[in-house]
């Protein structure tokens, strides 16, 4: 099957100073197929957001390719970008500020319509429409953000994404702002909509088991690099990548017979701003089994298995 | 100074607090964000309080320290039992005198709690100037050393950063050394980990426990994570609309939960390894304050509730293993033992 | 860079904000922001008394001389320096004209040259601003390098010399004022926007093909105009005192034409035996500064997010 979203290489540096870089996203390179998620885990800082706003073109890329759907969305421009817009869109983490706050729900729905010249003079009712799909109904058309609560005003944020009957959605921490016993009702929308309307979702969280949950395939981003991509049962089943298995390993399960046994597995250190960052593995200062080659030379990502691959000397 | 008033029958109790109720007086109405909370705490215990946005489980930390923002809010009832007085009728000075010495509290976001101007070394040293009386040299000097047991590398080095200078984990470190810093009695901690990466937070989480139970220091957890409740306390209670709708040890709490917003919360989590087609979900949004029902605050997003928990809002249950909760028509899987 | 921050739980709104389904139900009003600050601007007594104020002198500017018996230009010798009398409440002038009425009539020239000057300085600073505020780069540049300048001079001194240089004249102090007023807009439009514009549902309408213009038009217009409203209420009051200041120094109002600052300048030589010519004015512009004051006080207030309730 040929791949709805296909990133190669892909760059993004922002210059800090006169002489520095800072390596937000450096040659990450994944493919995505149509209908699958793919979920983004990586702690604050790893680029995960960044590579999202690249792939939909909100930010330019340094270098690289973005391939959608046959289209090489990074040379797009002016009509053509906007008319490929219809087909990518994003749900933000924080619903609050997603929403303009002096604008209306019904107003918010029906922009992106007016914009794309969209179900001319059905907006409204389409609006409804989508409102009903996410489980609220027609009256909020009138009522401003604030009226809502997080979780509310979520549902909304993707009945926004969904206005252009789009295919592909960027999910950037969407239910990490939400209420815990809200956050389960989003997630199960996110994955009934996916189901119904076969999306294909790249969704970023820095929750490993919200990530578990909906994604396919999951891939993990560590300072601008890909650490380890694979199927969702793979990677947490077996993850192969030294950072990954520390990520699994700090996550705290609700459950106290299991926690309180559990021997600490904290990892030193913290993940640094990749400015400039040192040649060799982005993960050797904190890596519990690294060797001599990983502080000279980066690491080349090796395939482990069928759709499995870690950028790790271990395996390669 | 504070001279230690007579002990209280259970002399390892070092915090009780008894029907207290923090209104906040708003245009929009009285927003009763804390309406009657007991609970208790002794050395060396690790009591956690969990909740979502609006259960009143920061409000709760602020009034124990007397730190509610009034007005709008006010401390309208109630007993804290601190040290064999009651803190609810303290003045401004005697509090001065106990918070950061007997009593210490911590933030979600260490950056906005310290100062940016200051260094490390003199913001931890500060403490010690302040409650001890330490010359300057000598409270930098207590200072590295507190910044040592927080485990933070080279800590001579880092008394000398500006906190913009430190990453998140070590600015919370930070943060602990100057919470411990007078060995206080009780250690109040709101979210301390909620701005954190998971690796991180789980290197301060493990900090904060052996620091409170070599010290037997008390702590206070306030969190909304459940994982982090799991992992570090003894025992919880459940917040939900102002009021603990649940409080029992923490192994009773996540195998036999009584009240149902407990057990509701508990299935909606999503498990790693768990490979769930859908998760359980609460249903419905969480209350509104200023327009709380007249019975149970939860009824309305209760699969189990009746007529009677629309109109009567449910006194505690206490059974004789010490669980304790507020519910009419409780979950059955923690029956008092048959004799 | 641009990267998720683990924002703050929602624990740290006020512990009433969460709205749940049946509190949008029962609420039939729509509260739009702009409702919700009214409804807190007309909260404060202040705020009310200072749109009383303002309310009165609109009144008076817009009858001026219809609630008097007497013409603020014919003279009278007659009753020349007249103390405050029933008939001449607030006294006549050294031609004998009736202070009360001519301070009517100042007030119309005053309330004139500080709306044209604030509406104008808007219309001048709003769009810059935007434009420096949104682009940035080399027109931002040009753009708060000519703000730059003009508060590099002390505001009486720039009016002084734009009036001066331009020539003594009621639509050329309107301009000056406009002027001075723009560089200020042009600094908290360029604030704002650059804080509004990193908000996330700037990025949706980019995300669906919004053009610049749209943006800046629906979604970040509307989100900067609280702060420019509230500033505009204090340039009203500011602007009265200048002109007071330059026609006071002759650089403004002309004579015969009455205003409040050129009517203290002509009152000066009489100050010592007829202060009523003196005192009358100045209240005139002390009651005029403050109903300016106290109204925009209250309508920051009403803006400030912190302090009105969501």
């Amino acid at each position: 099957m040929t791949p709805l979203l296909e990133v190669r290489n892909l760059h993004k540096y922002y210059p800090v100073g006169r002489n520095s870089r800072l390596k937000a996203v450096d040659d990450v390179s994944l493919s995505i197929q149509p209908g699958e998620v793919l979920g983004l885990v990586g702690e604050s800082g790893c680029g995960k957001t960044t590579l999202g706003r690249v792939i939909l073109s909100l930010q330019p890329a340094t270098s690289g390719e973005v391939v959608f759907d046959g289209i090489d969305v990074l040379s797009l421009q002016g009509k053509d970008l906007r008319r490929l817009r219809r087909r990518m869109q994003i749900v933000f983490q924080d619903p609050y500020s997603s929403f303009n706050p002096r604008m209306t729900i019904g107003a918010a729905l029906s922009f992106p319509m007016k914009v794309q010249g969209m179900h001319r003079g059905n907006e409204e009712e389409r609006a409804v429409e989508l409102l009903n799909r996410v489980g609220l109904d027609g009256s909020v058309l009138n009522r401003y953000p604030h009226e809502f609560s997080g979780g509310q005003l979520q549902r909304i944020g993707i009945a926004r994404a969904l206005t252009l009957d789009s295919d592909f959605i960027v999910a950037d921490e969407p239910v990490s702002a939400l209420d815990v016993s809200i956050q389960s009702q989003v997630l199960n929308l996110f994955k009934d909509l996916q189901e119904e309307l076969n999306l294909t979702y790249l969704f970023i969280s820095h929750d490993l088991g919200v990530v578990e949950f909906i994604s396919d395939r999951v891939a993990v981003l560590y300072m601008g690099r890909l650490a380890e991509i694979a199927p969702t049962e793979d990677l947490f089943g077996d993850p192969r990548h030294p950072y990954t298995q520390s990520l699994l390993a700090a996550v705290l399960h609700p459950d106290p017979t299991l926690e309180k046994s559990k021997p600490s597995m904290a990892i030193e250190g913290e993940i640094s701003t990749p400015i400039d960052p040192p040649p060799g593995c982005r993960f050797y200062g904190r890596c519990p089994k690294r060797m001599d080659i990983c502080r000279v030379q980066d690491p080349p990502m090796v395939s482990i298995g069928p759709r499995h691959s870690a950028a790790c000397w271990l395996h390669a | 100074m504070t001279e230690r008033a007579p002990k209280p029958c259970d002399s390892s109790v070092v915090l009780r607090v008894r029907d207290l109720r923090t209104h906040f007086f708003t245009n929009e109405g009285v927003v009763k964000a804390v309406d009657g909370v007991d609970f208790e705490i002794r050395r060396g215990e690790i009591l956690g309080i969990v909740g979502e946005s609006g259960s009143g489980k920061s409000v709760t930390g602020l009034s124990l320290m007397r730190l509610v923002a009034s007005p709008p809010g006010r401390i309208v009832s109630g007993q804290i039992e601190f040290g064999g007085r009651d803190l609810v009728e303290a003045s401004t000075t005697e509090m001065q005198d106990i918070r950061g010495r007997r009593m210490s509290m911590i933030f979600q976001d260490p950056l906005t709690s310290l100062n940016p101007v200051l260094r490390i070394g003199y913001q931890v040293g500060e403490v010690f100037r302040y409650h001890l009386g330490l010359s300057r040299s000598k409270a930098l000097h207590r200072a590295v050393d507190m910044l040592r047991a927080t485990e933070i590398p080279s800590p001579d080095r880092r008394a000398q950063s500006y906190p913009y200078e430190l990453s998140g984990g070590m600015r919370q470190r930070a943060m602990i050394a100057m919470a411990l810093a007078c060995e206080p009695e009780l250690l109040i901690a709101d979210e301390p980990t909620t701005a954190l990466d998971v690796t991180v937070q789980a290197q301060v989480l493990e900090l904060m426990k052996t620091i409170c139970r070599e010290r037997q220091t008390a702590l206070l957890l306030i969190t909304h994570d459940m994982g982090v409740v799991a992992h570090m306390c003894d025992r919880v209670a459940v917040m939900y609309a102002g009021k603990i709708v649940e409080y029992t040890d923490v192994h009773t709490l996540f195998a036999r939960p009584a009240h149902p917003y407990t057990a509701g919360l508990l299935r909606s989590l999503p498990r790693l390894g768990a490979k769930l087609r859908r998760l359980a979900s609460l249903e419905g949004q969480p209350p509104r304050l200023t327009r709380l029902p007249a019975g149970c605050a939860f009824a309305p997003r209760c699969p189990r509730a009746q007529d009677r928990c629309r109109e009567v809002a449910p006194d505690l249950t206490r059974l004789g293993n010490g669980h304790q909760f507020r519910c009419h028509f409780p979950l059955e899987n923690d029956k008092e033992p048959q004799a | 860079m641009h990267d998720t921050r683990t924002i703050s739980r929602t624990d740290e709104r006020p512990p009433d904000a969460a709205g749940s389904d049946d509190a949008v139900a029962e609420t039939d009003q729509v509260l739009s922001p702009t409702r919700l600050a009214w409804k807190s601007f007309r909260r404060s007594k202040l705020g009310l008394v200072g749109s009383l104020m303002v309310l009165l002198l609109i009144v008076i500017a817009i009858g001026g001389e219809q609630f008097s018996p007497y013409d603020a230009y014919s003279m009278d010798s007659s009753v020349s320096l007249e103390p405050p009398s029933l008939a001449h409440p607030a006294g006549t002038d050294r031609f004998g004209r009736d202070q009360l009425t001519r301070l009517m009539e100042g007030t119309r020239i005053s309330m004139l040259v500080s709306f044209v000057a604030v509406v104008l300085s808007l219309v001048i600073g709003i769009p810059l601003g935007l434009i420096a505020g949104y682009y940035g780069g080399l027109a931002g540049t040009v753009i708060m390098r000519g703000v730059d300048v003009v508060f590099a001079f002390p505001t009486i001194l720039l009016a002084l010399m734009l009036v001066a240089t331009l020539g003594a004249s009621l639509p050329n102090l309107i301009l000056a004022i406009a002027v001075i007023f723009q560089a200020n807009v042009v600094r908290i439009v360029r604030a704002s926007v650059m804080s509004v514009k990193e908000r996330e549902f700037v990025e949706a309408a980019r995300a669906v093909g919004a053009r610049d213009s749209v943006i800046m038009a629906q979604f970040i217009l509307p989100n900067v105009l609280s702060p420019v409203i509230v500033q505009a209420t204090f340039h009203l009051s500011l602007a009265i005192f200048i002109e007071a200041a330059l026609s006071f120094l002759g650089l403004g109002t002309q004579p015969p034409t009455p205003s409040w600052g050129l009517m203290l300048n002509e009152s000066r030589t009489f100050m010592e035996f007829a202060p009523w010519l003196t005192i009358f004015p100045g209240l005139a512009i002390i009651f005029a500064v403050l109903g300016f004051n106290l109204m925009g006080d209250a309508l920051r207030d009403a803006f400030d997010p912190r302090l009105s309730q969501r």
